[in-house]
């Protein structure tokens, strides 16, 4: 299969006349140039493994994924640096790609590559999250105060997450701490809970971007699916379970302040779960007394979901029914950038927004959400 | 247009079918005379009391309404409460039946047969030789594909039993090529196939493990059904078996529209990946799938209700169901309310019989 790249129309070209309006994009995600740029950020004991044994997830490949990916790096084709190095590795070109052109005013990093949270070794995994957390400050947010770190943690070892957040808890250049989404339990299990503590006592959100390695498989209940095709869906449903479990677990009768961020896990599954939840509350809930009212209540005030991969739906009115039903301040715009399925925020949403509704979408909440400074 | 209200519903257009029907095996020993000798040993000796599936508990609030509840006996387990409820009551001319019980997932596929086989000689002579407005699906030992295929072909004589049923979790996801024996037998001899919610236990219930309640876990049941109906998909069961039909059951159904404009996004970007699946996962869905109504997962609300029903295509689509014994609703709103009269006839009378060819023949 042959592909001819067309170049992407600049932002400001069809309406040279009137600027771009600001957006908070909370999906970006940044790399190394090369992976053994974050080697010193270790300290020296965690070096030598580094150079010698490196990962050790659960799963089965060396270096390459469980299902092939769609392109290499997962990126998109143009969104190579042209000093070299892999997309989303040189921060002057993104810049120049995406931050100057769709007047990105803030960006959240979501760091996937490389990745401490799902380490087998958890002390590897823990010195991993604090060498990837300073690599952020040092050669992101240090540099462009437009972007907003991932505080990422290690969920399985709860004690080195909290002392992770106590770390850098109080700089604000982190936006979030973030966790993965295929954790060993589901994440309302009380033994996560010391993270949602300590997350709230910085009054920072919990970020959960799709992604990971649990060793459970993909299909729930049923198994391993054989395509990416199949996964990139299930990756869906993976955040559905997890939603249910933090409601279910009561997290948010504990912690009633704590916000959580689901990222690129979908939009078009949470009415119906809301629904179902609320009726099996109804006729079980006397199973899960410490949740004293219906789990769309708790959906509603402390769960919010950033928009990429937006479903391309025939109807447009029928995404904008879809919009409704969720709510419009729950949705956090983002564009996945630099990744194959990238949203623009130009061409994204196929019916009409109101000019406060789009304000909602692709500013102010994501402005409340991660307390960034209005400039 | 006529909507039903809640007090309405309660009787069904003539002809009805309900499509999703409970019955329970008490135990094991309910099942010895229809067990070979060998195995009602292994079940005598060994103990063997019974294969309830964790899914169901029976003590549950979801696993039998209160109202519907018969003295002693396990939920479903008592044909009078059966008839009075799901079709004295209602005007049912025919229910579909099933039996979900712990043979299809047990370790040992040799047992697992030997007890299929003798729940299903026990729904024939127990159940629809006792009730001519019963119909049954045929429960397989999934485990072992060509044992569940002899199964099929032993049952298919007598046309009472009208669909072949799967639980939502096996050894693998159910559209590798290892389950394809089946789906062959199922097309041959014109019976759908069913998917019903029951938790094999070979994998977590969840994409992100093991949850705490019975809530969470009947909660991913639909999570489960998802998942499967996606390997259908991209496996391509549909396309080698073109005149194939699944039906989900009691998978909820408000799900149905987000699931396929996901779906079809990610078919368009990636179907290099599986060209086999020539037609965007909605078309394909809209000929070869069909739901039953119960849950619906929807609120109390027709004006939301009918937005949905405006997302995917329902008059083809629903089937009737009550999934008697299970407690989904109350009283006589067995369908959501702010349905058509018209879309209600459609799903209770024309989607099954299109749906289910063996239930005309069997009239016949």
């Amino acid at each position: 299969m042959s592909t001819t790249l067309q170049t992407r129309p600049a932002p400001s070209a069809p309406t040279p006349a009137r600027a771009v309006e600001k957006i908070v994009d909370c999906d970006i995600h940044p790399l190394p140039r090369s992976p053994t740029d974050i080697r010193k950020y270790l300290p020296e004991r965690w070096r030598s493994h580094f150079d010698t044994y490196g990962n050790s997830f659960r799963q089965p490949f060396v270096g390459a994924d469980l299902w092939p990916k769609p392109a290499p790096y997962i990126s998109r084709r143009d969104a190579y640096p042209p000093g070299g190095g892999p997309p989303g590795s040189d921060l002057a070109f993104m810049r120049e790609q995406h931050l100057d052109p769709f007047n990105v005013e803030y960006g959240v990093l979501q760091v996937l590559a490389p990745t401490g949270s799902n380490q087998r070794n958890a002390e590897y995994g823990a010195a991993l999250c604090s060498a990837i957390n300073d690599w952020q400050l040092a050669e992101w947010t240090g540099l462009e105060p437009r972007l907003r770190g991932s505080l990422v943690v290690t969920q399985e070892s709860p004690d080195a997450a909290v002392k992770e957040i106590r770390r850098h808890g109080r700089n604000r250049q982190f936006a979030q701490v973030s966790v993965a989404q295929r954790t060993l339990e589901p994440l309302g299990r009380k033994r996560y809970w010391p993270i949602f503590a300590e997350a709230a006592a910085h009054d920072l959100p919990i970020g959960i971007h799709t992604g990971g390695f649990n060793g459970h498989a993909a299909v729930p209940g049923g198994g391993w699916c054989s395509y990416y095709a199949e996964s990139h869906h299930l990756i869906a449903l993976g955040m559905q379970a997890l939603l249910t479990s933090m409601v279910m677990e009561g997290v948010f009768e504990e912690f009633p302040t704590l916000k959580v961020v689901l990222i690129e896990g979908g939009l078009s599954w949470i009415p119906s779960l809301r629904w179902r939840l609320d009726g099996l509350w109804q006729r079980l809930g006397r199973e899960v007394p410490h949740v004293k009212r219906p789990p769309s209540d708790y959906i509603r005030e402390h769960f919010f979901f950033s928009t990429q991969p937006v479903d391309d739906i025939e109807k447009p009115e029928q995404q904008r029914q879809l919009f409704e039903w969720i709510g419009w301040e729950q949705l956090l715009f983002s564009s996945d950038y630099p990744h194959w399925d990238y949203d623009d925020s130009r061409y994204a949403f196929k019916f009409t927004m109101s000019k406060e509704e789009k304000r909602k979408l692709s500013y102010d909440n994501a402005m409340a959400v991660f307390r960034f400074d209005r400039s | 247009m006529t909507t039903t209200s809640p007090n309405t519903i309660a009787m069904m257009s003539a002809g009805s079918v309900d499509c999703d029907v409970h019955i329970g095996v008490p135990d094991n020993a309910a099942l010895l005379p229809y067990l070979e000798p060998y195995w009602r040993e292994q079940v005598t000796s060994r103990g063997i009391e019974a294969l309830d599936l964790a899914t169901y508990p029976p003590k549950n609030p979801l696993s039998c309404r209160q109202d519907w509840k018969s003295g002693k006996g396990k939920p479903g387990t008592d044909l009078g409460v059966l008839q009075r409820n799901v079709l004295d009551d209602r005007g049912v001319a025919l229910a579909i039946c099933h039996a979900v019980y712990g043979g299809q997932v047990v370790l040992n596929a040799d047992l697992g047969a030997a007890i299929c086989k003798a729940v299903n000689r026990w729904v024939r002579e127990e159940w629809l030789d006792k009730e001519k407005r019963l119909r049954s699906s045929i429960v397989v030992p999934m485990q072992e594909p060509a044992l569940a295929v002899a199964e099929i072909e032993h049952c298919a004589a007598d046309s009472r039993f009208v669909q072949v049923l799967l639980l939502a979790s096996g050894d693998m996801p159910l559209g590798k090529k290892y389950y394809w024996p089946i789906y062959e037998a199922a097309v041959r001899y014109n019976m759908p196939v069913g998917i019903h919610p029951g938790h094999a236990g070979r994998f977590a219930p969840t994409y992100v493990g093991w949850p705490s309640s019975h809530l969470e876990d009947y909660a991913a049941q639909s999570q489960s059904l998802q998942g499967q109906l996606l390997s259908l998909l991209y496996e391509g069961v549909f396309s080698q078996f073109p005149t194939l039909k699944v039906v989900l059951m009691e998978s909820g159904v408000s799900w149905l529209p987000g699931f396929c404009w996901r779906a079809d996004n990610t078919w368009r970007a990636m179907r290099h990946e599986v060209p086999w699946l020539d037609r965007s996962p909605s078309e394909t869905l809209h000929e070869h799938l069909r739901l039953t109504t119960q849950p619906f997962d929807v609120p109390d609300d027709p004006a939301t209700l009918d937005a949905l029903l405006q997302q995917f295509p329902a008059e083809d689509m629903l089937l009737y169901a009550s999934d008697f014994p299970h407690f989904h609703f109350e009283g006589g709103k067995v369908l959501p309310c702010g349905i058509s009269h018209e879309l209600a006839t459609r799903i209770a009378v024309r989607n099954p019989v299109e749906t289910y060819p063996r239930l005309s023949e069997a009239s016949a």
